[in-house]
Formats: structure tokens, C-alpha cells, sequence
């Protein structure tokens, strides 16, 4: 079969080498009408290619999509990315129909003449002004959403919860109840006390470390990020979130779970999307897929770095009290 | 210049020659060489990436200790994507792009006998050969080359212990890049002291074509931007191999804590970044420029808004060393930072929008020659809009948070200035081979290679922006671990293909490139009737560019289709043709425009 394979190549080559030698002799080489009319035609057609693929990806790819946001904070991300790619959108089918419509409609013909056409500050100012303004709207948008985002200075009664990564897993330590983290640093790394937790801080001893996450639903989470190694990405794309972890410093990032994942595995999206890769894990013999917020490594961190990855599971208030008064503090567990 | 002739040999002719005509074909064809590298790269890892789980001989044929039954590991192929960025922006589209056509044109287009110091220019090739050979050596090394991304962001490119690349392969990356680094300055410093000082009589700044404006603008970019990637990729020398702690602190690793205190990567981020996102325009901006001069060459038109062009050309320069913040969205930065960054950012939309306008508005109502220089240009004008769109999205900070570091980026900057970019390397080399190797290249071929590249290229890059937005991160080495992307594999493999053709496609080129420059036809003197200096130059090269006296200017480089009557668009060419060389004086009366 390889053998096969191999002469089909070089027939391949010897073929190909062939046409490029007899082209080659051609001794044409600058446009000619006849060429410009070819070439001309060529750039409709391939503007038809071009629009059939965009509108092809543009209806067909959105079942694979990530759903909706699952935290209040994205609602208002996924309303100005809708704006922006429908105003990008429209942009990029009008350029592009100019850009090969001309292409076709002034290709070179005999006689034709070209328009001296050099200068003209009405147009110049027209196409400097409309986008700046355009540009004004989605800037401010944009940014105020950011410091909504970013300002986790007035969440009362936030969720606290450290992330801590290293090569190549997940950690993460709640609080309790004094809802203060205790402090850390890797120079307390030692044994089972793999987060580096100082437990001679008062505020470690009710610190719960967990290997998964658990979300109260329209609680704010207040979330802080550490590495103990390298640089580290805690990217949650369902809720809109991503932080990188960096070593030597604590970063933070917030937001407030929408949905649990229950009601988020009713939602009309993701079951589309969950049926599709159950069709495809079924045609393979996999088991069924079956919905979960995700953690993932978004930064190249190593050898590992696609296989970095921690449950989210949001749920009732009252479902996440019980989940947490069960995990032990960590002055349990470490003596 | 006759006393200056002295008999050439082979090596003072080929190798050590001091004429920039020689060196911009030395640039080029090591540019293509490590083209050829950088994109086969891709097409190994783009096989792993639609293929996990697949075995190949190829792969065992070319990974060696790689790789285990056909199967690459995940080592090399973060390996593999890093080179291959190292070599598509630096290698290729710095030094082969802009190395080149600034060393061919700066002198034949503002009518110079050559460089400033055809020495120095001498040493930057040599010095950018030499750190292509330690790139290239590199690979070699028993751990494998630097594998922690283009960006080699420390830890992860300090420790050793975090990644087998992050050794030796590492060292050798980052010689190779300080050698390179010198190459780029020497020749950046050369262009601008050429530019300003060798103009010939006549050649005002105003008159320049708009290629020399690129060359010009870029080369100053990189003067203020390549020092400060050369100090942080010393900073991080002294962190590897001397032990301080610029970029690192508190790192508990392989079961210690290593002694590294209060450093930070964030400020490696901010220094690499200073280069890297000027770095976008380095090596964006010459294949603007050539653009600018092929686009209004084959329309037969003059560029529209020149000095809108000059203008925006500036504004992008400027811009390009205040925006590169938002690399660095969600790096734990001061989020007013980020405010800062995303309104400068943005900013940068309308001085590009402006270029693109003006590109389009040039090939109204033209008399388009449709040679492959041009098609590739008009290409460019199409990807570079198509990714310059999906910028406005990852330029906003609160945006980029869900789509940093996944393939949506990827696909942006790929089509923005990656296809861009080579696009206009392809329509340089189209357009300016017959000044090169004085014969032409064949156009058949350029238009196959041409539709096949840009099918391709769509085919890549249009489909990648939706497994990004899908949540798909960048730089996995394979996504069976996720269930959640197992409906991305279909597409995946779909963008492999094309890039697998698109890859192969580009032998067209090479085979045409190499062939014509010995069996191609004969070039004659100004092929594609165009206005430039260049074009006075005799076919077969002569030291000094010009036999005799510098020619002298007379108008700007883009008169073409001049009327008597400027207002009646069928009344005659006022010289008789569709063009006029900029060494013709001026009529009576007439508007210099």
C-alpha cells in the first residue's frame, strides 16, 4: 500500500515537472486582454467561493459555538461582540465585493482608458471620519464594560477562591468562613501542604483546598490565581473568563454565575452541540458526552499543556452550602 | 563609476559583495530557504493536529528521536510551532521581505549609487546569514529546539526542568536572535541614512514612491523597537546562566524552590511585547508600500491620496509603539492599563481603514493589468481587510478576555500579517524579478500559484476563526482530552487539507522562480511601464546603477494616464502614453499634482 503510495508521488512530480517545463516555455509574460479577461473572471468567481465559504461557516458553524454566557458579567460581552461582527460583517461583504467586483469590472481592455483620479479630501475626510465615530461607540462600550468587569472592589459577600496552578493540574482553596484567604507562598510547600498555604496565618486554618469547582449560582466568585511554576491560564469560556496565573504574583478576576449546570445542560444550544458530538462519539464507540463548565490551561505551559483542565459545577445556593460545610478545612488535614 | 570598476571575482561578485542589487538577492533567497523550513513546520504540525493519533513516515522520516511510531510528541510539537513562527516573522518576513526589497529599491528608487556603507550593508546579510545558520542549528540539539511559543515567555523559557527546549535549545534561540537582532539594526540604520542623505536631484521627500516611504518609516520602527527585544532577550540570558531574578520569583519546581526572588514575566511580557507588536508593522508595512507602487503601476492610475498614504503610513508607526498592552489583556496588568491600550488600539483601525479605502478607490474605473504581481496585490488588499475586521474584536480588552489565546487569534494574525505579508513578498518578487535577474517569470504559472495560494489561504484561515470562537486554545498538542471540541475535529481536518495544499502549492513558485531566473525571457528595460527610477536602469546590472550621470526628478512617481485636459476623461495622455518617468520635466503649464 505505501509502495503504492511512493510511485503514486513520484508519478506526481514527474508529472508536474513535466507541466511546469512545457508552461515554462510559453513565452508570454506580461497580461495581455485575453489574460486580463481570464484573471478578471477568475476574481468573480473567486468572490463567489469567497461569500459561499463565509456564509457557509457563518450559518453551519453555529452549532458548534460556545453557548451563551453562564455568568451576568458576559451577558453584556456577547451583546457588543454581536455588534461588533455584524458591523465587521457588513464591512468585510462590501469590501470584499469592491475589491473583486472592480477587479472584474475594469480589468484592461484595448482602448480602455484609466481615470486620472488622485486626490479628493471630501472622500479622505468621509472614510477617516465615519470610522473614527463608529470607532468612538464600540471604544466606549467596550470600556465600560471592561471596568465592570475588572472592578471587583464593591461584590458584597463574594465567593473567595484561590486557583492555583502548576505543571499540569488544577488546585483550588476556598476561604471558609472567615472568607479570607490565608496567605501563600511556595517556600511553605511541603508534603500534603502542596498549595504552599503559611499555616501560621490565622486566616488558613478554615481554608478548604479542593481539586474541583463548586459555584453557588448569582453569587458573585471572587477568584485569585497563583503558579507555582510557570505561566498558567485559567480560561473558563463558557463564563467569559480568563486570567493568567503568574508566579510571584496573585491575579484576580471575578464574576457571577448564571446558570447551574443543570440548567445550563437544558439549554437549547448546548444540547444541539452535545447531540453533534454524540453523533461523532458514537460513530467512533466513545461514550456519550454529557455538559460541564470547564477550567482549561490557556497559556503554553509544557508537555502537558493540552491535557490541563478542572470541572466547574454551579449550583443552588443551597446545594453549595451542603457541598461545602462536607470538604475539610485545611487545619484538618494538615498538622 | 568607471574608476571605481575593478575586476569582480567570484567571491567579492557572489558571496562578500559590497552592491546592494546582490545582497537583496542574497536576502531573498536565504529568506525563501528558511520559508521553505518554516512552512513545512506547519504542515507537520497541522497533520498532528488533524491526525492525533495517526502515524506518518514522514514524520518519523524528519522528527527522528521525536517521535514514536509516526506519532510526533507533544515536546516537538510545541517545538515545531515556535520555530515556525520564530522563522515566518522574523527570518522570513523581516528579513526576507524587507531585507530585500529595501535593499533593491531604496537605491534604484530614490536614485542613489548604492547604499549609504555598502559595508555595513554587507555585514547585516552576513550577520542574519550567520544567525539563520544557528537557528537552523538549533533543531538539531539532542533536547530539541525552544519550544515555549514565538513569544518565549519566561518560566517557561528559563527552566530547563519546565521544558526539554528550554536548554540548549534555548541558548542557541536566543543567540541567534541577538545576532539577528544586530542584522536588522545595521540594515534599518543604513536605509534611513540612504534615505535621507542620497536622494538624487529633484527627489523630494513629497516625490518618493510609496514603497521608499514604507522602507523608510519601517526602518525607523525597528531601530526604536528591535534594542528593547535585544534587552529583555539579554535580561533573560543573565536569569538562565547568571542567576538573577528579573523575570522570575517565588518557583517551586521538580521539588525545590529555586532561589529566584521579585522578579516578574509580566515584564517580560512588557519588553517583548514592545518589539512584538511594532513587529506587526515591520513586517507589514513594506508590503503596504510595494502594494501602493504595484497596485497603481498595473491600474495605470496614480495611487489615490498619496499623502493620505505617507500620512497613515505615519500614524500606524506611531501608533504601533503605544498599543502593545493589549497582547497582555488578561497578564494580570493594571486593568486601566488595559483601558489605555484598548483606545489606542482600536485608534489603529482608522488609519488602516483609510489605506484599504484607498486601495479600492486606486482601482476604480482603472485599466487593470492583471499580472500576478498585481493579482497578489489585490489579494493582499483582500486578506489584509479581512484580517484587519477580526482586529477590532481582539482589540477590545473586554472582548479579548474569551477569545485571547485561542485559534480566533491565530486566524486574525495569520490573514492580517502573515498572508498580507507574503502576498506582498509574492507580488515584489512578480513585479521586480525582471529588475533582479533581468529576464521575466512565468506568468502562467504565477497565476496558478496565485489562485491555489489564496484559495488556500481562506481555506485556512476562514474556518479558524470559528473553532476560536468555539473556545478552542491555541498550541494543544491534540484535543481528544476535551470531549467538549470533539465536533472542531471534522473542521480541523478540513483546514489541514488546505494548508497541506497551500504548502505544496508554493513549489509552483519556487520551481518558477528558479527555472526563470536562468531559462526565463529576456527582461526588457521597463516591463511594466512604470514611472519609478528603477526602471532607467540598464537590464543587465552595472555597478553604480546608472552608466552615466544620476538621472534627475522632475514630478512624483505615479503620473499615469495623464490627460490635456484633466477634467475630460477622454481627452488624450498628455505625453503621449499612459506613463510618464518621474526623469521627465515638466511640460509648460503643467499641474505637477
Amino acid at each position: 500500500m505505501l509502495a503504492l503510495f511512493y510511485i503514486f508521488i513520484a508519478v506526481a512530480i514527474g508529472v508536474s515537472f513535466w507541466q511546469i517545463t512545457r508552461i515554462m516555455n510559453f513565452r508570454g509574460i506580461i497580461a495581455t486582454d485575453d489574460d486580463n479577461k481570464k484573471q478578471g473572471t477568475y476574481a468573480i468567481y473567486f468572490m463567489v467561493f469567497l461569500y459561499a465559504m463565509m456564509i457557509y461557516c457563518l450559518i453551519f458553524m453555529n452549532v458548534i459555538m460556545l453557548p451563551e454566557s453562564a455568568s451576568f458579567e458576559g451577558e453584556h460581552d456577547d451583546n457588543l461582540f454581536n455588534i461588533t461582527f455584524w458591523l465587521i460583517g457588513i464591512v468585510q461583504f462590501f469590501m470584499q465585493f469592491l475589491i473583486f467586483y472592480f477587479t472584474f469590472k475594469y480589468r484592461g481592455k484595448k482602448g480602455q482608458k484609466a481615470k486620472f483620479y488622485s486626490d479628493s479630501h471630501k472622500l479622505e475626510a468621509i472614510w477617516t471620519i465615519t470610522p473614527a465615530v463608529v470607532l468612538v461607540l464600540l471604544i466606549g462600550y467596550g470600556l465600560w464594560q471592561w471596568n465592570n468587569i475588572m472592578d471587583l472592589s464593591n461584590s458584597e459577600d463574594p465567593v473567595v477562591i484561590e486557583v492555583y496552578s502548576q505543571q499540569f493540574r488544577w488546585d483550588a482553596r476556598y476561604a471558609g468562613d472567615d472568607n479570607t484567604l490565608g496567605f501563600g507562598n511556595v517556600n511553605f510547600i511541603k508534603g500534603i501542604n502542596t498549595m504552599g498555604v503559611d499555616m501560621s496565618d490565622k486566616n488558613s486554618a478554615d481554608d478548604k483546598q479542593v481539586t474541583e469547582l463548586y459555584l453557588p449560582k448569582g453569587r458573585k466568585v471572587h477568584f485569585k490565581f497563583r503558579s507555582q511554576d510557570v505561566l498558567h491560564s485559567a480560561y473558563m469560556p463558557h463564563f467569559r473568563a480568563q486570567m493568567n496565573c503568574v508566579p510571584g504574583m496573585v491575579t484576580e478576576f471575578g464574576f457571577t454565575p448564571k446558570y447551574t449546570t443543570d440548567e445550563m445542560r437544558q439549554n437549547p444550544e448546548v444540547i444541539e452541540k452535545t447531540n453533534g458530538i454524540n453523533k461523532i462519539r458514537k460513530a467512533k464507540g466513545e461514550d456519550p458526552y454529557v455538559f460541564d463548565y470547564l477550567l482549561l490551561c490557556n497559556k503554553i505551559c509544557g508537555a502537558s499543556h493540552y491535557n490541563m483542565q478542572m470541572k466547574i459545577t454551579v449550583v443552588e445556593q443551597d446545594e453549595y452550602d451542603k457541598w461545602i460545610a462536607e470538604q475539610p478545612t485545611l487545619s484538618s488535614v494538615i498538622k | 563609476m568607471s574608476e571605481h570598476h575593478h575586476k569582480e571575482t567570484f567571491v567579492t561578485k557572489y558571496l562578500f559583495t559590497q552592491d546592494h542589487k546582490m545582497i537583496s538577492k542574497q536576502f531573498l533567497v536565504t529568506g525563501m530557504f528558511m520559508g521553505i523550513i518554516g512552512v513545512f513546520m506547519s504542515m507537520l504540525f497541522r497533520m498532528q493536529i488533524a491526525w492525533p493519533e495517526k502515524s506518518f513516515s514522514i514524520i518519523e522520516a524528519f522528527l527522528g528521536p521525536h517521535q514514536t511510531d509516526g506519532v510526533m510528541n507533544p515536546d516537538i510539537y510545541l517545538a515545531l510551532v515556535t520555530i515556525h513562527g520564530t522563522i515566518m516573522v522574523f527570518f522570513v518576513l523581516t528579513a526576507g521581505l524587507s531585507g530585500t526589497f529595501s535593499n533593491l529599491l531604496i537605491p534604484l528608487q530614490i536614485g542613489a549609487r548604492d547604499m549609504a556603507s555598502g559595508f555595513l550593508n554587507m555585514v547585516s546579510y552576513w550577520l542574519f546569514f550567520l544567525s539563520s545558520i544557528i537557528m537552523v542549528i538549533s533543531l538539531f540539539v539532542e533536547a530539541g529546539p525552544a519550544s515555549s511559543g514565538w513569544t518565549v515567555y519566561p518560566p517557561l523559557s528559563a527552566l530547563p526542568q519546565a521544558i526539554p527546549g528550554s536548554g540548549a535549545g534555548m541558548t542557541l534561540w536566543l543567540v541567534s536572535m541577538a545576532i539577528f537582532i544586530a542584522s536588522s539594526l545595521i540594515g534599518s540604520l543604513n536605509y534611513i541614512v540612504t534615505v535621507l542623505n542620497l536622494r538624487t536631484k529633484g527627489m523630494t521627500m513629497t516625490r518618493m514612491p510609496l514603497t521608499i516611504w514604507a522602507f523608510f518609516i519601517t526602518a525607523i520602527i525597528g531601530v526604536v523597537s528591535f534594542p528593547v527585544l535585544l534587552s529583555a532577550a539579554l535580561l533573560l540570558v543573565f536569569d538562565r546562566s547568571f542567576g538573577t531574578s528579573f523575570y522570575l520569583s517565588d518557583i517551586f519546581i521538580s521539588g525545590e524552590v529555586l532561589h529566584y526572588q521579585g522578579g516578574s514575566p509580566v515584564l517580560y511580557e512588557h519588553l517583548f511585547w514592545f518589539l512584538g507588536h511594532p513587529e506587526v508593522y515591520i513586517v507589514l508595512l513594506p508590503a503596504l508600500g510595494i502594494t501602493s507602487e504595484i497596485i497603481s503601476t498595473h491600474s495605470r492610475k496614480p495611487i489615490f491620496g498619496y499623502r493620505a498614504m505617507i500620512g497613515s503610513i505615519m500614524a500606524i508607526a506611531f501608533l504601533s509603539t503605544i498599543v502593545w498592552g493589549h497582547h497582555m489583556f488578561v497578564s494580570g496588568m493594571n486593568p486601566f492599563l488595559g483601558s489605555v491600550f484598548t483606545f489606542t488600539t482600536l485608534l489603529i483601525a482608522i488609519p488602516s481603514a483609510v489605506k484599504a479605502f484607498n486601495y479600492v478607490t486606486t482601482l476604480w474605473k482603472g485599466n487593470l493589468q492583471l499580472n500576478p504581481a498585481m493579482l497578489f496585490s489585490i489579494g493582499l488588499v483582500s486578506t489584509f481587510v479581512t484580517g484587519g475586521l477580526t482586529g477590532l474584536v481582539l482589540g477590545d480588552s473586554a472582548l479579548d478576555i474569551n477569545i485571547h489565546d485561542t485559534y480566533f487569534v491565530v486566524a486574525h494574525f495569520h490573514l492580517v500579517m502573515g498572508v498580507s505579508a507574503i502576498f506582498g513578498m509574492y507580488a515584489g518578487v512578480y513585479h521586480w524579478f525582471p529588475k533582479m535577474y533581468g529576464r521575466m517569470m512565468n506568468k502562467t504559472l504565477g497565476y496558478w500559484h496565485f489562485w491555489i495560494t489564496i484559495i488556500c489561504a481562506y481555506g485556512v484561515f476562514w474556518p479558524m476563526h470559528f473553532i476560536g470562537l468555539a473556545g478552542l486554545p491555541r498550541r494543544y498538542y491534540s484535543n481528544t482530552n476535551f470531549p467538549m471540541f470533539d465536533d472542531l475535529l471534522e473542521i480541523n481536518v478540513v483546514i489541514t487539507i488546505f494548508a497541506l495544499v497551500g504548502g505544496l502549492a508554493q513549489i509552483i513558485f519556487i520551481a518558477n522562480f528558479f527555472i526563470s531566473m536562468y531559462r526565463g525571457q529576456k527582461a526588457t528595460q521597463n516591463p511594466w511601464n512604470s514611472n519609478t527610477l528603477e526602471w532607467t536602469t540598464p537590464v543587465e546590472h552595472v555597478h553604480g546603477n546608472w552608466p552615466g550621470k544620476l538621472p534627475e526628478v522632475h514630478r512624483w512617481a505615479y503620473d499615469y494616464s495623464k490627460r490635456v485636459d484633466p477634467k475630460d476623461d477622454d481627452s488624450d495622455y498628455l505625453h503621449g502614453q499612459d506613463f510618464v518617468l518621474q526623469t521627465t520635466p515638466l511640460l509648460e503649464g503643467e499641474d505637477p499634482s
